[in-house]
């Protein structure tokens, strides 16, 4: 047996992880998205910058500044612990925020790439139609902007599926808490297992490829459906 | 005061947009004038979808601004119906759902009956579980002026409903909006650069010129009056309201009365008793001296020459000439003019080469 208890349950952990992610972050982004669209105002720049520096940073540096704010020393972790939460870095709530931050781009950008190629006549034409701008974003925004959501869901999950810098600096590498498939690779690779890196490895490759394979075939459709 | 009061104030690039209209409650109004006018800038304030300064917008006694008082109701408050020039359907809803979509939220009894009667109106009763996707321009056209009609608005604004479609689906619409306009008690504000859907659809006419009105008040009038000819070049010309009253059926030809005299045009099979439209372009008038005998030009009406005005071309001059109650304008050269003694308050005969019926 190849993937013993070990890997089943990073892989178990990977996917709570990821999926949290997701549904909290899709959340998150989806106003965001459709705030940095919307406005005229002079924060959209700093803030879209903001949005999309995980992008570019190394994940070494972000874990870094994530541990450090996260700490018992840091502004997080002094908020946390004053609140009786204790200190977030090296748990799972910890992991999560750090992912959050590290796929919000992945989220927010296709959003806002939904929402700006809809331009602001269906808007328009709800508000002529009796829709408050609530009730017309849920009705005619969102579900005109389908594509990108689907697309912020599947690159998010996948991207938090995939990420490892992060994980090792802000969650150690705790079995059945922190450590994901990734890390998990990590340390087969570190003890010479390589038949047991080489399964979770070569999971990690088919998962990917069907992730980017299923959303070619979307964005194909898409491109038929749409004149 | 029930009709419609629209004041505005709106600088826009290259000049400022300025009018005070007291529009009709009644009939469709067109907004005619060039493209940059200032036409759509007009129909999206009244709309709230663009605020313009020192703003005044009443409809049938309702305020939907006054910035003086510091009123401004959103546009989902305002109960209109917007026809934009690209159908703009949402394309994940099907018909019905689209139609649905503004009769749900109207909060009106009336809406459902509206619908009912603009869904026959338009002809679309069997497009309603078709997608956005599967209507052809046309359609598309109408399932939006339905989709507008469904909220049961006070104030039905259409921005060139028709420019995005060709000459064929044109045709294909223009009937259904001289039924809605004739069956329903719905004030529209139709904006258009085609003189020719102008001479069909207008009861009332608001000319705009780099965002200035250039011309106001019912439809004949203003195209009629030759100081300031608001439609220039070769659209200038007459609206006649009138009443077919005859249709012969050895030359295939059918007669038209109107206030002043009688033309006889080409049958197209409109019924003996309906009421029509006429549009006499000035260049298809020639005047004579005298009654003329030998020529292959069947209509000659009596007339007096009222006055004449410089026209676009130097050599030339409109002249607009009394016929009974009704005016009509003809296009002749300055040595006509003169050859024939021709001045304001002689009598002459206006002879018609051409006339279209426009409805």
């Amino acid at each position: 047996m190849l993937l013993g208890p070990d890997a089943l349950q990073a892989i178990w952990l990977t996917i709570q992880l990821a999926t949290c992610t997701t549904l909290l972050l899709l959340l998150l982004a989806t106003p965001l998205a459709w705030w940095l669209t919307q406005t005229r105002s002079r924060w959209v720049a700093p803030i879209g910058a903001l949005v999309t520096l995980p992008l570019v940073l190394p994940p070494s540096v972000l874990g870094f500044y994530l541990l450090v704010a996260m700490g018992p020393h840091g502004p997080l972790g002094q908020f946390t612990q004053a609140m009786g939460w204790g200190v977030l870095s090296f748990t799972f709530t910890g992991l999560l925020i750090g992912s959050m931050v590290f796929s919000l781009p992945f989220a927010v950008q296709p959003l806002q790439h939904a929402f700006e190629s809809l331009g602001r006549r269906p808007m328009e034409v709800a508000a002529t139609l009796r829709a408050r701008p609530l009730d017309a974003f849920f009705t005619v925004a969102l579900p005109q902007a389908r594509s990108g959501l689907v697309t912020a869901a599947i690159l998010t999950f996948a991207h938090t599926v995939g990420e490892f810098g992060v994980v090792l600096m802000i969650g150690g590498n705790i079995p059945g808490q922190t450590r994901v498939v990734s890390t998990q690779i990590y340390g087969h690779v570190e003890a010479m297992e390589y038949a047991q890196a080489h399964a979770l490895a070569g999971g990690m490759l088919l998962f990917s490829f069907a992730v980017l394979f299923c959303l070619a075939l979307l964005r194909r459709r898409q491109a038929r459906v749409l004149p | 005061m029930t009709g419609l009061q629209i004041r505005l104030d709106l600088p826009r690039a290259g000049f400022d947009l300025q009018v005070d209209l007291d529009l009709p409650a009644r009939g469709i109004t067109v907004l005619f004038g060039p493209s940059g006018s200032g036409k759509t800038s007009v129909l999206r304030c009244v709309a709230g979808l663009e605020r313009a300064r020192a703003a005044r917008v009443v409809v049938g006694g309702e305020v939907w601004q006054d910035d003086a008082a510091r009123v401004f109701l959103p546009t989902h408050r305002r109960a209109l119906g917007y026809v934009f020039q690209e159908a703009s359907l949402f394309d994940h809803l099907d018909v019905r759902g689209n139609l649905h979509y503004g009769l749900r939220r109207s909060g009106s009894a009336q809406a459902a009956q509206t619908l009912q009667t603009a869904v026959g109106l338009l002809g679309i009763a069997d497009l309603l579980d078709r997608r956005p996707d599967a209507l052809s321009g046309g359609e598309r056209q109408r399932v939006a002026i339905a989709r507008a009609l469904a909220t049961a608005p006070r104030l039905l604004l259409l921005d060139e409903p028709m420019a995005a479609l060709d000459q064929a689906r044109r045709q294909e619409i223009l009937p259904w909006l001289e039924r809605m306009r004739d069956e329903l008690c719905i004030p529209m504000l139709y904006v258009t650069h085609s003189a020719d859907e102008l001479a069909r659809l207008a009861d009332h006419l608001v000319v705009l010129e780099r965002g200035r009105v250039k011309g106001a008040g019912p439809a004949g009038e203003v195209l009629a009056a030759i100081e300031s000819p608001v439609v220039v070049g070769e659209d200038a010309g007459a609206l006649l309201q009138g009443r077919l009253a005859e249709r012969d059926a050895q030359w295939q030809l059918a007669r038209v009365d109107f206030p002043g005299g009688a033309l006889w045009l080409r049958d197209s099979g409109v019924p003996v008793g309906r009421a029509v439209r006429l549009r006499v372009l000035a260049r298809d008038v020639s005047l004579t001296t005298e009654e003329p005998r030998h020529t292959s030009i069947q209509n000659h009406l009596p007339c007096r020459i009222e006055s004449m005005a410089p026209d676009a071309h130097a050599s030339q001059l409109l002249v607009r000439v009394v016929c009974g109650e009704s005016v009509l304008l003809a296009r002749i050269t300055r040595r006509a003019v003169d050859a024939l003694g021709l001045h304001a308050g002689s009598a002459a005969w206006a002879q018609v080469k051409s006339v279209a019926l426009v409805q």
